[in-house]
């Protein structure tokens, strides 16, 4: 996927206001099946895989023993013993040799899928509507799968994204991707790109594995403990248990000119941050981000100064998303 | 500005920045080239009026949504003017490198360092070769 196709903030507002498909293709996929699939999921993955419907999916990070996190995924149940798990590409080789080390003694069958699928993310409050046109079947509904031909091609279509827009991910053989891609152009959906997939998850504050999340930070002070039920017993679950950091993610914006950008350093009244993530907010059109600071500085309207290569920048914590369609217009 | 030019009254410098020469005095900018390489153009952060810049060494900084990009001096001299209009609508440097989206007025300290900067003709070699 290239950085962007014809610009950035273009792109960005077609995914906010009509249709944007992002060729999400690099994404990995892993395959787990098997009679213990479920117990096997449960004891790698920070959320209560029993709680994964078939034909539903779930949000849970990947942690190490220390609660350090190796990746966040999504899981999607597509039998009682059967599960998708989609991976970030740059973790997706770790991922895998996580998987296969940690299954045996499970009477499972851990798969790389990677090879097997496409995927193209359709996003925005048009998504649906184009998708539909070009689909043979009902879509699933938000935080569901099923399986649809669309443009003539088996698909596995999720109801879910990285965008904060309505919309569905695509999961295609790889032979039919083009025929799906040049289905979604015809409907005038447009093609958007790396560029806009991280402004847009930005401004609703999803994080970003390699930016947000990294093997040196755990999920709690990520934000992230509502995806880490900790009485399933998880690989991470007893570093994680009464964990109180010292630093929590927190989203924030600009009050005056300047873009925070990654590891910018930020001071705060209690101490010292950094930037994760930073960029200009094509729809708030001020400089917005997230960042580790102390736990003291997290409510909103806490201000922070960001050094931005030598400048203080004023800002302010902000309560997430960033971007709320109701009020931002 | 969706077609790349160079006008042939400029005189170029190799990291992709322009200057126009009136006597002792110089307005920069940057060039159609580099205008397209960082995309569209979101924040420019200017140096002051007063300060002093020097050949070859950063001077401000301009940002698309996705990178930062120091912009560099063509010439030696004192900051007299920076173009406040850049502000309010950055896109400006897009959509006109060489009119409305000049960067500062400068009045040299050595204006004999113009020889050593480009012409259009060997500027647009300089491209070529990069390319």
């Amino acid at each position: 996927m290239p950085v962007q196709y014809e610009g950035i903030r273009q792109e960005h507002v077609a995914v906010r206001t009509g249709a944007g498909v992002f060729d999400v293709s690099h994404m990995g996929e892993i395959e787990t099946s098997g009679p213990q699939a479920e117990d096997f999921l449960q004891r790698i993955l920070s959320n209560d895989v029993t709680r994964i419907a078939e034909r539903g999916a779930q949000y849970s990070v990947l942690c190490r023993e220390d609660g350090g996190v190796l990746d966040d995924l999504f899981t999607y149940r597509l039998g009682h013993d059967r599960f998708l798990t989609v991976t970030n590409a740059s973790n997706h080789e770790r991922d895998l040799a996580w998987f296969q080390e940690h299954a045996g003694g499970f009477d499972v069958d851990v798969s790389d899928a990677h090879e097997r699928w496409a995927m193209l993310a359709v996003q925005g409050p048009e998504a649906r509507a184009a998708m539909e046109r070009i689909a043979d079947g009902e879509l699933p509904a938000r935080m569901r799968t099923a399986d649809v031909p669309v443009a003539g091609v088996a698909c596995l279509v999720c109801g879910t994204g990285y965008t904060g827009e309505d919309g569905v991910e695509v999961l295609i053989p790889p032979d039919g991707a083009t025929a799906v891609w040049d289905a979604l152009m015809e409907q005038g959906v447009t093609p958007a790109g790396l560029g806009a997939r991280d402004t847009l998850r930005l401004e609703v504050c999803f994080h970003l594995y390699g930016n947000d999340l990294s093997e040196d930070r755990n999920p709690i002070e990520a934000g992230l403990a509502w995806c880490c039920k900790l009485d399933t017993g998880f690989i991470g679950s007893d570093a994680l248990r009464g964990l109180e950091p010292d630093q929590t993610l927190v989203p924030f914006a600009f009050t005056g000119p300047g873009i925070p950008r990654q590891d910018n350093p930020v001071h705060t009244e209690h101490g010292e941050g950094v930037v994760t993530s930073g960029t200009l907010s094509p729809c708030l059109e001020v400089g917005i981000g997230m960042g580790y600071v102390p736990v003291a500085d997290e409510a909103p309207g806490t201000e922070l100064t960001v050094d931005v290569r030598g400048k203080p920048r004023e800002a302010e914590v902000r309560e997430k998303p960033l971007y709320r369609k109701e009020t931002s217009g | 500005m969706a077609e790349a030019s160079y006008p042939e009254d400029l005189k170029y410098h190799a990291e992709h920045d322009w200057a126009r020469i009136e006597g002792d005095q110089a307005t920069f900018g940057i060039t159609w080239y580099a205008q397209d390489a960082l995309g569209e153009v979101v924040f420019f952060d200017p140096p002051e009026v007063g300060t002093s810049v020097s050949k070859d060494e950063a001077y401000a900084e301009v940002e698309s949504v996705k990178a930062v990009s120091d912009v560099f001096a063509p010439l030696s001299g004192e900051i007299v003017e920076v173009n406040a209009a850049l502000d309010e609508s950055p896109e400006k440097v897009n959509q006109d490198p060489y009119g409305d989206g000049w960067m500062v007025k400068v009045r040299l300290s050595d204006p004999s360092e113009v020889d050593q900067l480009m012409d259009v003709a060997a500027y647009k070699e300089l491209l070529q070769a990069g390319s």
